[in-house]
């Protein structure tokens, strides 16, 4: 099976060609859901005997690439349709299928009755048929294939409910928003692209990895241009700073997208892309650095604009983005196998989170406003529960899974990079417990502060609980692929084992090795759940107890929490600083002026020119017989004089 | 010299359905419309024939065919093609047809005219790409003026007048400069070889022995009459008016084709003609057409007419062809004359679709429109998967040519600078938004007025038409090598004897 990995990517096509062609005539939702779903279920299946007959071989016959066709052949390019089949690529087909698998289950009972539901299952398709791409593609431009792919299935499914109004504007303004802020992360990945032919003649993985790994007298500076290029392209997909604006936008798709798109897969797509190019981020020390650097303020930046957020969805949302800034944290601390850790664990519970988010909606008419919410718990019980596991999980308590990718996460910021980069990650943490435990309370606990004569909570269906209660065990044992080695011992980590081989280059050059480390990591781990625990027992305290605390904050702190609210004004400075000025000049300097009035005028004029000397020779002709003939003489003797004085 | 008469045969077959064309009578308008795409097909075909003859391995001209003209100056009737000419001639016969077709609803008035000046167009713009003779190829390259000229300015909209006498003015003051140009090379090649000749082929090994401080002249004076058709700026004010104001037979002959002959003619005279030129103006022309890039992406952004934003964006992609081709690498060539077919696939469709919509409902202010989705979902579709090969998507045809030319350039010796490529990569990004902005303000949202809730979807002609041309655009974007396998010889020996009298070393 793993010589036919491209199965796993041509049956999600399939189920688009499928549903994309037949599923308005077909009207049945049965159907559509069935192929939909079971598109994306074989395919996980592709991917996982490929999975179990990879870890049967000795590890250095992992790796395998299945090229399919030739794409583009010119100069010294050579591309191929050709997949990948390695140990990273595995673990994240494993992630986008199989979650993705789950999540199609789920939207089979989310989207029963809409009118676009073939319309959804289709667009779902072509998603995970694009994430396979970017994730298996043995090269350069086969993986911004799907990097594009990815980028316009979001689009159209953020832009779903077309006709909906979303917040000041249309769903479809925030679906263009996504589309032109990841194209402007695009832009930098395209020519982080050249700059690694320009150098390596080939834009294959296996050519330009082997060519970097032996270091063939290519400048430092060299490499940190692309990677920072490169980088520029992950923080558009991955939302980070400065292009994160997109994603908290990206809430007005419907639920089940958000969490697959905007939370499990597509987001990390920056973050696999960053752990591929291990050794070129490895042999540029400036780059690293400004990805740990970014990735640390955007954890705290997000966590803290998450800590105040009315809007279910936004709270998750601000929350995927902090979340996605400690993978970065990871990736710039050399720790590639601590990021692809959290983004495993991560697809776990953030996925449960939204999925559960979207239960409540479901079940409370479409309400999002937590401030409308509360004591919800005994009308969804399997929501409530499965919720609260995925809490827990990211707020770090163990053994779930979010505390152990977490944790080692904190450690390499503390081991590689010092105590500032992990008490920024420490308080980022304790914000993170704090708002999770937040927006759980005012949703589960408490009294009702709705309208129970109008909204009537009820669970879900089982189509949606279910998948549900995958993901809550999922979001438990998760974090046992990579125990730390304090724990487990030398060996003890699954995961790190597993992607040796995959990270052995860049961990040479970084000078990592498989570091065990003795009681102080015991320390730190107890300390970060000692943090966890105060933050939701603070949460509890405030928003459980005395819900007055939290208004008087707000009161006291008006200014902070206001900006907080308002996300710092980023959207507005943006407008205000560049969507604003382009149009303006676009219509009014360039167009208006320079296209109009500078360049057409000066045609028009000069047509005008002859015209003008047109009018006046036509005065010339007077139609007086006497004036042409006085001209034709002088005329007569003027050539003749001209004559005579040639003979001369 | 082989003589071959398949490319004599697609060459005249539509000048003999012209004057055949006039024996019909002109009230039976559905006769003649059937006639005209009769004629048209069957000129399609015999260029899918000479295709299958055509030897894609050899770069130089094939399938010739050669009659003395004007034996006092030794200029003949000689037709030829390479690859170059080869995909050009595919192109032309393809979107030829499928305009006519367009037409079946789109034209009223004076059918038989219509037809007959098409025919006649078609003739021209084959001639301007399978010349082998430089007077030859001025010929038909002024003679297809004037069948554009009547379709502009008979079929047209409202300004029809000014736009056709715009268009033909400014093309017609750069084709006055070749001229002379023309005129100039010729004497230049008698007191060379003390032979009269017109014959590209020997022109090409006469150009380069120019003494440099004539030959910049020269060049500027074919390269300034090509810019005017391509257009590059800040040659282009002549297109949005040419295109708002032709019908769409008009706009898709305009921009699938005429731009082309610029481009082409850039390919064909301007660099092999004259190597040292094209090398020292590179740099100026390239920025020209970054410059094109940015600033049409930019002024179509801001467009509230759906046919000028389009007509703008041509400016921005033909930017990206001009910058290929001067790049030189072959990478970036090959990316050039793909994007060329790119652009004649994705824009044609772009413009029927604008058109099909503009026959119902009578405007092309994005502003009159929103919220058809749900009213017309296969035209939606078709105009979002139209749009975003245009967008050069990955996937689909316009990525491969778009990301070509910018690698290519990148690495480009003869530019050898960076910044062409970073500055016209972000060319892709004001794309994104123009199109996908006009997409949201047409397609989704509320919807705008009620009369839109009586639109109908299209119609199975249109939509057979528009998915012929998604046919190609998804071929070229997940299998180029179909295509770029024409050109690959003749683009290899372009490159390589210009950069070898260049001593550039690639």
């Amino acid at each position: 099976m793993r010589h036919q990995i491209y199965l796993a990517i041509l049956l999600p096509l399939l189920g688009f060609l499928f549903n994309g062609l037949l599923g308005r005539k077909i009207k049945n939702e049965k159907i559509v859901g069935a192929i939909g779903s079971g598109a994306i279920g074989l395919a996980f299946l592709v991917v996982l005997v490929s999975f179990f007959e990879t870890v049967a071989l000795p590890a250095e016959q992992r790796a395998l690439i299945v090229p399919l066709f030739s794409w583009l052949k010119v100069g010294l390019l050579e591309i191929n349709i050709g997949y990948q089949v390695d140990q990273l690529s595995l673990v994240m087909a494993m992630v986008v299928t199989g979650i993705g698998f789950v999540i199609h289950i789920y939207s089979i009972g989310y989207m029963h009755g809409d009118k676009g539901f073939w319309r959804f299952f289709t667009y779902l398709n072509l998603f995970i048929f694009a994430m396979m791409n970017l994730i298996l593609a043995d090269n350069f431009v086969l993986l911004f294939l799907g990097w594009e792919g990815v980028g316009l299935c979001s689009y159209l499914l953020i832009g779903f409910w077309y006709d909906r109004k979303f917040e000041k504007s249309t769903t479809s303004d925030a679906a263009k928003k996504a589309f032109v802020v990841n194209r402007i992360g695009d832009f930098g990945f395209l020519i982080g692209m050249f700059f690694i032919y320009l150098n390596f003649n080939s834009l294959n993985f296996t050519e330009v990895f082997s060519r970097a790994g032996v270091l063939s007298g290519i400048p430092e500076s060299t490499f940190n241009i692309i990677a920072l290029c490169l980088f520029i392209g992950a923080t558009g997909k991955s939302a980070q700073i400065p292009l994160f604006v997109w994603l908290p936008d990206a809430m007005a798709g419907p639920t089940p997208v958000s969490a697959l798109i905007h939370a499990a897969t597509m987001v990390t797509a920056g973050v696999y892309m960053v752990a591929r190019c291990s050794i070129l981020f490895a042999s540029a020390p400036l780059a690293l650095t400004v990805v740990a650097v970014i990735g640390l303020a955007t954890a705290f930046f997000a966590a803290t604009i998450g800590l105040v957020q009315n809007d279910i969805k936004k709270v998750l949302a601000y929350s995927t983005v902090s979340q996605l800034g400690y993978m970065f944290l990871a990736l710039g601390m050399g720790a590639f196998t601590a990021g692809i850790f959290h983004v495993v664990t991560h697809a776990f519970f953030k996925a449960l989170l939204f999925l559960g988010a979207g239960s409540v909606i479901h079940g409370m008419h479409e309400e999002q406003n937590i401030q409308h919410y509360g004591g919800l718990k005994k009308y969804m019980p399997v929501t409530q529960r499965t919720f609260l596991i995925a809490a827990i999980a990211i707020a770090g308590i163990p053994p779930f899974a979010g505390f152990f990718s977490k944790d080692e996460i904190l450690w390499k910021a503390f081991s590689h990079g010092g105590f500032f980069f992990w008490f920024i990650g420490a308080v980022t943490a304790m914000f993170t417990a704090f708002y999770m435990f937040r927006l759980y309370i005012l949703t589960f606990e408490g009294k009702p502060r709705f309208d129970s004569a109008h909204v009537h909570p009820h669970e879900s269906p089982k189509l949606m609980t279910i998948p549900l209660m995958i993901l809550a065990v999922l979001s438990i044992v998760g974090g046992f692929i990579g125990l730390p080695h304090v724990l487990a011992g030398e060996h003890g980590n699954l995961l790190e084992n597993w992607l040796e081989p995959v990270f052995k280059v860049a961990d040479a050059r970084l000078l990592r090795s498989a570091e065990s480390s003795g009681s102080l990591e015991v320390l730190f781990m107890v300390l970060s759940v000692c943090i966890a625990a105060v933050s939701i027992y603070f949460a509890r305290r405030v928003y459980l107890n005395k819900p007055a605390i939290a208004d008087k904050a707000a009161g006291t702190f008006s200014g902070l929490y206001r900006t907080l609210l308002n996300k710092y004004y980023v959207d507005e400075a943006y407008d205000a600083a560049v969507v604003t000025p382009i149009l303006k000049t676009s219509r009014t300097v360039l167009w208006k002026f320079t296209d109009v009035k500078i360049i057409d005028g000066l045609v028009n004029s000069t047509a005008s020119l002859f015209t003008g000397l047109g009018e006046r020779m036509r005065k010339l002709q007077t139609g007086v017989a006497q004036f042409y003939a006085v001209l034709m003489i002088a005329g007569i003797a003027l050539a003749l004089f001209w004559l005579i004085s040639i003979i001369n | 010299m082989e003589q071959n008469l398949i490319l004599l045969y697609t060459l005249f077959a539509p000048l003999v359905g012209a004057m055949l064309l006039l024996f019909l009578p002109k009230e039976k308008e559905g006769l003649i419309r059937a006639f005209g795409i009769g004629v048209s097909l069957i000129t399609f075909f015999l260029s899918l024939a000479a295709w299958s003859m055509f030897d894609a391995s050899k770069a130089e001209f094939q399938l010739q065919q050669q009659f003395l003209w004007l034996s006092r100056y030794n200029i003949s009737f000689h037709i030829g093609a390479d690859g170059l000419s080869m995909i050009m001639v595919l192109l032309t016969t393809f979107l030829t047809t499928l305009t006519l077709w367009t037409s079946w609803s789109g034209i009223a008035k004076k059918v038989k005219e219509f037809t007959f000046f098409m025919l006649i167009l078609e003739v021209g713009m084959l001639g301007v790409f399978v010349s082998v003779d430089l007077f030859l190829f001025y010929v038909f390259w002024e003679a297809m003026l004037i069948p554009m000229y009547f379709i502009i300015g008979i079929w047209g909209g409202e300004q029809r007048i000014y736009a056709s006498i715009k268009f033909f003015i400014y093309t017609m003051a750069g084709s006055l400069l070749m001229l002379v140009a023309i005129i100039w090379l010729f004497m230049y090649a008698y007191n060379d070889v003390h032979m009269y000749t017109s014959n590209i082929n020997d022109l090409y090994k006469i150009g380069p022995k120019i003494p440099f401080e004539i030959q910049k002249w020269l060049f500027l004076a074919f390269t300034i009459s090509f810019a005017i058709k391509v257009p590059l700026f800040p040659f282009h004010t002549w297109l949005p008016d040419a295109h708002v104001q032709a019908p769409t037979a008009g706009s898709v002959i305009l921009a699938g084709v005429l731009l082309k002959m610029g481009t082409y003619g850039l390919l064909r005279f301007s660099i092999p003609l004259f190597p040292q030129s094209a090398h020292y103006f590179a740099p100026a022309i390239s920025t020209l057409a970054v410059i094109g890039i940015i600033y049409g992406a930019l002024v179509a952004m801001v467009q509230t007419d759906m046919k000028k934003l389009v007509a703008y964006s041509s400016v921005a992609h033909l930017g990206f062809v001009v910058l290929g081709i001067f790049a030189l690498t072959p990478e970036s060539v090959q990316g050039a004359i793909i994007q060329m077919v790119n652009h004649g696939l994705s824009t044609g469709a772009l413009f029927i679709l604008v058109g099909a919509i503009y026959e119902r409902t009578h405007t092309r202010e994005i502003d009159a429109y929103g919220g058809i989705a749900p009213i017309v979902p296969v035209y939606s579709t078709l105009l979002l998967i139209v749009s975003l090969s245009s967008i050069g998507l990955p996937g689909l045809n316009g990525f491969i040519g778009e990301f070509l030319i910018l690698i290519g350039a990148f690495k480009s010796p003869v530019l050898n600078n960076w910044m062409f490529s970073i500055v016209a990569a972000s060319g892709v990004i004001f794309a994104a938004v123009y199109l996908l902005w006009m997409y949201q303000r047409v397609v989704f949202g509320p919807v705008k007025n009620e009369g839109l809730r009586a639109l109908k979807d299209v119609t199975a002609r249109e939509f057979t038409i528009v998915a012929l041309l998604l046919v190609f655009i998804v071929w070229i974007g997940v299998y180029p090598a179909t295509f770029m396998k024409i050109t690959e010889a003749s683009t290899a020996k372009l490159i390589k004897e210009t950069l070898t009298t260049l001593s550039i070393r690639y």
